[in-house]
């Protein structure tokens, strides 16, 4: 029953007087209301927007939240009032669907914000009315088309850990961006493809004369080169097509695909050529097998986005297509009878037969007018007339449907490029202002122990030296802190890490160090042990300079040495992206050896140097800056 | 575009009037937007005191039932095809349009058609919050279908199909064809005193009176609202 005529419900029970006096049997006892509660006003507050209503109202629907006991959790006692902190314009939306049973979609509206509101609310969103489940359900399709892109060019641009041969093929085949290789072997077919059509194109070519023969076209006349051409370019399409079909994830669906149908198709012709050149019967039948090596030009679709999305249009305008062809068809048949029967009577006419009208009447409906058939009588010429007048009408009426099918996916595939093009920005952006967070831990962190170590040396005046924290965020590193202390590991930044793992992997190399390093190994990784270390550090002036002047001379080191082998290659990655070089080098236990070395220099600088934003960590900030960008190491 | 006042229902009228459609390129039909006039009739009913004299429900009991009236039906007033509509929301199983259209000739009382927001209240009020003898007397104009003083064996029997007919066809045991004419039988026997093949509105006061089953159904309705 529509919750929308509870309100008639008394008025059904009323109509049953008409029952009453022809039942036989007594009725049954009508249930009591035995809270018989008035109907009072509810007040609904979101976000400061007061929106108020009949109980009743609500109850209609006790399945969703507002309808259900749900909202007394969001009863405020104070002001009497139910509280929602949400989106005011999308409650219209919600507290309309109560009051009249249909549930709208404004169109300003965001999709997945709405969508957040429909599911808080308890909504089902497909009792959106009729009115506007089609916007709805438009907006939901692309939104989803753009998630699964946004995915799907991220499974693209992640480096999976361990891919098999045969999937990095596949992958450099489907994607020749990933890797030089591909992209060159991307360029190469493109490059045999246009070989291969314009040498199908200009071995047709009339050639010049032979003196006593007549004009050859150029394919006979350098007919070693040409097929020598032909040779070299079947080859590279087969050695490329068997390559496919090794790579292929799954074989079955790859040889059934469109593409490497193509590709037989394009290759075959020059096979078949080669086992029956000698068969004189077949080789007729061969030569228009060769009109098959055409199809080459299709192996440029995978070259070309745009030729992809005019297939894809194609394919999805299928319907319109149809309705074009069969109207057509009709109207061909229609007016080829008619003019056949008019030009019946004129003599010598070209009209022989229906048949042979069909040409006259494709030629005229298409506005082409070769002019080879010409009706004579004046019923023809009347006929023809309204022919070609149809003719147009019936062909400009689903091509529009098929351009702006075309432009809405064009311009679907531009605006995809365009975001994955931006999303590297974007990322980047984000990924900033997500370290300055982590940052802030690590910022406080130092603050923390500064105070800590500044108290032990009994400077009092210094001891509100770190800034002041928000309880929140001195609750979110109390927690940082209690992980580290469960996993005797502790957070450092991008720098550090990057800093220690070469340091670490210093330690391997024979140098004379100073006994500070070499003491690293011998340091222990409790916590506790950590912060006695710490103390005893602190008397020791030159120690930490010692440090400093040892990490300035790994970092003058560094960037002068290039002999140590096992930092070549990720001394060249780098600078580019050198995740995969540096973290096998780096064990966890070595972290932590290293990071001791990170509070003490800061701590020790006597008159307190200003602490450097969390944004650009490192208080060894002389150090110069090595591949900022580098290691992705998650702090938090 | 020029328009005949009057419109001119007859087929050559219609001819002429869509040829000059078709010369002159207005091609959007017209009659839809007529259509549009029709729904935005409103009908606003008496004030709530008048209502409240007329009547014997409180003020609340008033604006209660306004409230769910107008909200099924926006124009204030209610016409057959909106009858049965609301009607059959409560009855998904069976076919509720035949009892329905006696149910709006019911309530319907000055036969212009529609039923008002005063109409309805003023049926209900009998029903819900009148005396026994009204609350029959509201039964029988209900079954009179020809409000002709007497309830005839065809009247009864297009009654009891119609009510019949609310049940579906899934009903346990299954419905025979001839139980609505053997109930009707059975009610005449009961009712018709003088076996002169129609029931009076006395004879049908006089019986039900004296029958404990209806007279005590006929107090269900008191605590409907």
């Amino acid at each position: 029953m529509a919750a929308g005529v509870a309100a008639w419900l008394p008025f059904a029970r009323a109509a049953a007087i008409g029952w009453m006096p022809v039942a036989n049997c007594p009725m049954p006892l009508a249930p009591a209301d035995k809270n018989k509660r008035q109907d009072e006003l509810i007040v609904l507050n979101v976000s400061g927007r007061r929106f108020q209503t009949w109980r009743t109202t609500l109850e209609r629907y006790p399945d969703t939240l507002l309808g259900s006991t749900e909202k007394e959790f969001f009863f405020n006692e104070d002001t009497k009032e139910y509280f929602f902190d949400r989106d005011p314009e999308v409650f219209r939306c919600v507290l309309n669907f109560y009051r009249t049973g249909k549930l709208h979609y404004p169109r300003y509206e965001c999709i997945s914000a709405y969508d957040d509101e429909l599911a808080f609310y308890g909504i089902l969103p497909e009792i959106i009315g009729d009115c506007c489940y089609e916007e709805y359900k438009d907006r939901k399709r692309e939104n989803a088309e753009r998630l699964m892109d946004d995915n799907d060019s991220e499974n693209n641009q992640e480096s999976m850990p361990s891919l098999s041969f045969r999937q990095t093929m596949w992958r450099a085949f489907e994607n020749p961006h990933t890797s030089t290789l591909a992209l060159v072997f991307y360029y190469v077919t493109g490059f045999f493809i246009a070989v291969s059509v314009i040498t199908n194109v200009v071995e047709t070519v009339p050639c010049g004369t032979v003196p006593g023969s007549k004009e050859l076209p150029c394919g006979e006349r350098y007919s070693v080169a040409f097929f020598c051409l032909d040779t070299a370019c079947v080859m590279i399409f087969t050695v490329e097509y068997l390559l496919r079909l090794f790579a292929a994830p799954s074989r079955y669906r790859f040889i059934r695909s469109v593409m490497s149908i193509i590709d037989v198709v394009a290759i075959m012709p020059y096979y078949i050529g080669l086992v029956m050149t000698n068969n004189e019967d077949v080789s007729g039948a061969f030569v228009t097998l060769r009109v098959f090596r055409v199809f080459r030009i299709f192996k440029f679709s995978r070259h070309s986005q745009g030729l992809r999305i005019l297939g894809y249009t194609l394919k999805s305008c299928a319907s319109e297509l149809g309705f074009l062809l069969f109207s057509l068809t009709m109207a061909i048949i229609i007016f080829a009878t008619v003019m056949f029967y008019a030009e019946k009577g004129s003599s010598a006419s070209k009209f022989t037969s229906i048949p042979a009208s069909f040409w006259y009447t494709i030629v005229t409906m298409t506005t082409l007018g070769y002019g080879d058939m010409v009706p004579k009588t004046i019923a023809g010429k009347i006929f023809g007339s309204i022919c070609s007048l149809s003719g147009v009408l019936v062909i400009a009426l689903p091509v529009p449907v098929i351009v702006s099918n075309f432009s809405r996916i064009y311009h679907q595939n531009q605006r995809a490029d365009k975001r994955r093009a931006q999303k590297k920005a974007r990322l980047a952006r984000i990924r900033v202002a997500k370290t300055g967070s982590s940052n802030a831990y690590l910022h406080s962190k130092r603050n923390g122990l500064l105070n800590e170590a500044l108290e032990l040396m009994g400077t009092p005046e210094e001891e509100h030296m770190g800034k002041t924290t928000s309880l929140i965020e001195s609750q979110h590193h109390h927690l940082l802190h209690c992980l580290e202390k469960t996993t005797n590991h502790e957070f450092i930044d991008e720098q550090m890490f990057e800093q220690n793992c070469m340091e670490s992997s210093m330690q391997n190399y024979p140098s004379t160090r100073s006994p500070s390093l070499s003491s690293h190994p011998g340091l222990t990784t409790t916590c506790c042990s950590r912060r006695s270390k710490k103390t005893t550090h602190l008397p020791n002036s030159n120690l930490p300079a010692t440090r400093l002047r040892s990490m300035q001379e790994l970092s003058t080191i560094h960037i002068q040495g290039s002999e140590q082998p096992s930092l070549t290659t990720s001394r060249s990655s780098l600078n580019l992206k050198a995740d995969d070089g540096l973290r096998p080098n780096c064990k966890t236990s070595q972290i932590t050896t290293a990071i001791i070395s990170i509070p003490t220099p800061p701590a020790l600088t006597p008159e307190g140097e200003s602490r450097p934003p969390p944004a650009s960590p490192g208080p060894n900030t002389n150090i110069p800056s090595i591949a900022s960008n580098v290691v992705k190491v998650s702090a938090l | 575009m020029n328009r005949c006042p009057r419109r001119c229902r007859s087929p050559l009228g219609q001819a002429a009037r869509s040829l000059y459609q078709l010369v002159t390129g207005s091609l959007t039909p017209d009659s839809v937007e007529d259509e549009f006039e029709l729904s935005t009739v409103c009908h606003r009913p008496e004030g709530l005191e008048q209502l409240q004299e007329q009547t014997k429900f409180t003020r609340k009991e008033l604006q209660v039932l306004y409230r769910g009236f107008k909200n099924e039906c926006p124009s204030g007033i209610v016409n057959e095809e909106n009858f049965k509509q609301i009607y059959s929301q409560f009855f998904p199983q069976g076919d509720s349009s035949t009892y329905a259209t006696f149910l709006f000739n019911a309530f319907d009382t000055n036969h212009d058609g529609s039923v008002s927001f005063e109409d309805f209240v003023a049926g209900l009020s009998v029903i819900l919050r009148g005396t026994i003898d009204d609350r029959l007397n509201w039964a029988f104009n209900l079954y009179d279908l020809n409000k002709d003083g007497c309830i005839t064996k065809e009247e009864m029997l297009d009654i009891m199909k119609s009510i019949y007919d609310m049940m579906g066809k899934y009903t346990y045991p299954a419905l025979r064809e001839e139980a609505p004419r053997e109930h009707v039988e059975s009610f005449f026997q009961k009712m018709d005193r003088n076996k002169d093949g129609v029931v009076t509105i006395e004879e049908f006061i006089e019986s039900c009176q004296k029958d404990e089953n209806i007279m005590r159904s006929m107090q269900l309705f008191d605590n409907v609202i």
